[in-house]
């Protein structure tokens, strides 16, 4: 930018009335940040030095809120299956809804009918998608049990199993990606027609050019939906907490729930202001992490 | 190789197309084409399967719950279980609670907001407009439990507890969220009729309102839907400040109902119920999905593709 190197030392009459009207404009959002963003990120870490339990003043304990955590037998197993979760709905999420997005990119009959119901159910509250498959992987009076021991097979413990519950919140995170699903289904349509036909004249198959060309030509859209589905992932709560209640046996505990009991049940605001901060400094982590793979694997259509 | 144009012995040009179809394909063509569908078909099918056993078992009585083989289409069909299993919370005051304590007036707010603060991201020009909504995207990265227990203790100090305010009062001061979608919309708004209008005397409100506003009905509505959707779902916020049952929304309701049949002890009905308070609150979404479905569908492809 050549203003780095010569700068007018004042702004023009319509320079000056454009800043302040765009600064007007803007401060609805500015009011908000400072008030829900930075105060609330500053009190929380002022609080995770503390004990505080609302009633009495906080109290100043230093950092000992962070060092019992690596004593917390419930704080590790809240991180464990934290990480768990991070590491495989991202992947699973995000596989599947590419996949049926590019299923739904070919050239088929009614494919906004089957798009509106592969997308349904990423819209419906939580609390309907917890109920029903309360009641449908329910081991003794849900469908899916009944038709499993129909064919003669064993019934699973979808619920009620501390190792299948997480699968099983695994894959009910896949019935809903509806979302992503739709923003690769847009993405999918962009990847130039000329490049795939081009393929196509030099003898590719369908996956060669699907491996190679489709796939590398989505990647910018595929680490933004692997981004959110990391943060989202790393703060899932209401299906664990109205499904399973963390259990059983604390196998879908994650680190939200482990954060809402700290803070409303047992009233330990300074535990779960460090608990917030943990979480936050690990999704920092993580995060970069991901960019830093990302130069990789990403193409960008612009370099 | 048929043309579309040949006819042969009085047939349609149409009909001997389609029939070289098959030809054409040839038989990996076929398979591929018949395991598309095959999937497609398989998947839709589970996917809508929950919803079917939603609303079937909604009609249901104790005896088709409990029984074996799982009873799919159930006879007799009790249509009452929907009236019965709405009067057994005050589900009324809990639409009430959801509709006009919280999503009318949040998506109000929304609206105002996120129209105001877009505009001057988009289509004002000042310093450190860029870098600033920069910050605005990183915001979106903080995971909502840092924010959860200072906010809080701040509505609790502002004795904000127990009521829609601290839902509904951050509504107004613009979300990351809807200031990326509506500023992507607005930058793509010809800046001609933005100078036109300057020229013309008009200050950028004028331009806001006249000229702007009328053209982004489309995303306006797309703002307007995710939000009534979003407080139509929500589930943590209203569980930890509107806690008290007749500040309920119909999340909380719904699981409030769950919890009373199940602590009833009684067993009785407790899935019929259930399931039919769930199709009525899960209606409202398909309704209004069916009629904005392309809104829906673009409103999200817009933020996943110029993210």
């Amino acid at each position: 930018m050549t203003a780095w190197i010569y700068r007018p030392t004042r702004l023009s009459r319509q320079e000056f009335r454009n800043q302040v009207t765009g600064i007007l404009f803007v401060m609805p959002w500015i009011l908000g940040f400072l008030t829900w963003t930075i105060i609330p990120l500053l009190s929380s870490m002022y609080y995770s030095f503390t004990r505080y339990d609302l009633l009495r003043p906080p109290v100043f304990i230093g950092i000992q809120n962070y060092t019992n955590f690596l004593t917390d037998d419930d704080f590790m197993t809240a991180a464990r299956n934290t990480i768990w979760w991070v590491l495989l709905s991202t992947p699973s999420g995000v596989i599947s809804a590419f996949l049926m997005a590019a299923l739904l990119n070919t050239k088929i009959k009614g494919r906004s009918g089957f798009r509106a119901i592969f997308f349904f159910p990423s819209i419906i509250p939580s609390i309907v998608t917890a109920t029903v498959f309360a009641y449908l992987l329910n081991i003794q009076y849900g469908a899916v049990d009944s038709v499993l021991r129909l064919l003669g097979l064993h019934a699973i413990p979808f619920l009620s199993n501390p190792d299948w519950a997480k699968p099983t919140l695994l894959l009910i995170n896949m019935w809903a990606q509806g979302g992503a699903m739709v923003i690769f289904l847009a993405t999918l349509q962009d990847v130039p027609r000329e490049l795939l036909e081009a393929a196509t004249v030099d003898g590719a198959n369908t996956l060669q050019k699907f491996w190679s060309i489709t796939i590398p030509m989505c990647s910018p859209v595929i680490l933004f939906n692997m981004l959110m589905a990391f943060i989202s992932g790393f703060q899932n709560f209401d299906l664990p907490w109205l499904l399973t209640q963390g259990g059983p046996n604390k196998a879908t505990e994650f680190i939200s729930l482990f954060l809402y009991r700290n803070a409303f049940l047992y009233l330990q605001m300074g535990k779960a202001s460090a608990l917030a901060w943990v979480l936050f400094i690990v999704i920092v982590i993580f995060t970069v992490a991901l960019f830093r793979s990302s130069a990789r694997w990403v193409y960008y259509r612009t370099e | 190789m048929a043309s579309t144009t040949s006819i042969r012995g009085g047939g349609s040009a149409d009909a001997v197309y389609k029939k070289s179809w098959a030809r054409r394909m040839g038989p990996t063509g076929i398979i591929m084409e018949i395991t598309k569908y095959v999937l497609l078909i398989g998947l839709a099918f589970s996917f809508m399967l929950p919803f079917y056993w939603m609303a079937s078992s909604a009609l249901k009585n104790d005896d088709q719950v409990y029984t074996y083989p799982p009873v799919w289409f159930p006879n007799p069909r009790l249509w009452n279980n929907f009236g019965e299993a709405w009067t057994i919370k005050n589900f009324n005051q809990m639409t009430f609670n959801t509709v006009v304590r919280y999503a009318i007036p949040a998506t109000f707010g929304t609206l105002l907001s996120s129209t105001l603060v877009a505009y001057g991201f988009a289509r004002v020009n000042w310093k450190g407009r860029d870098a600033l909504f920069a910050v605005v995207l990183a915001t979106m990265m903080i995971p909502f439990q840092v924010r959860l227990v200072p906010l809080f203790i701040i509505f609790k100090n502002l004795g904000w507890l127990n009521s829609y305010k601290p839902l509904v009062v951050p509504a107004f001061f613009a979300s990351p969220f809807f200031i990326f979608l509506l500023r992507q919309f607005f930058k793509t708004i010809p800046i001609e009729l933005s100078d036109a209008a300057k020229i013309d005397g008009a200050s950028e409100l004028d331009i806001l309102f006249r000229i702007i506003l009328p053209l982004s009905k489309p995303a306006l509505t797309v703002v307007a839907l995710f939000s009534l959707l979003g407080c139509w779902n929500d589930y943590l916020g209203p569980l930890i400040y509107a806690n008290k049952e007749p500040d309920w929304t119909l999340a909380l309701g719904v699981n409030g109902l769950a919890n009373t049949l199940y602590e009833s002890g009684m067993k009785t009905m407790v899935y019929p119920y259930l399931m039919a308070v769930s199709t009525i609150i899960t209606i409202p979404v398909l309704i209004a999905f069916f009629f904005a479905q392309r809104s829906f569908i673009e409103g999200i492809a817009l933020t996943g593709l110029k993210g």
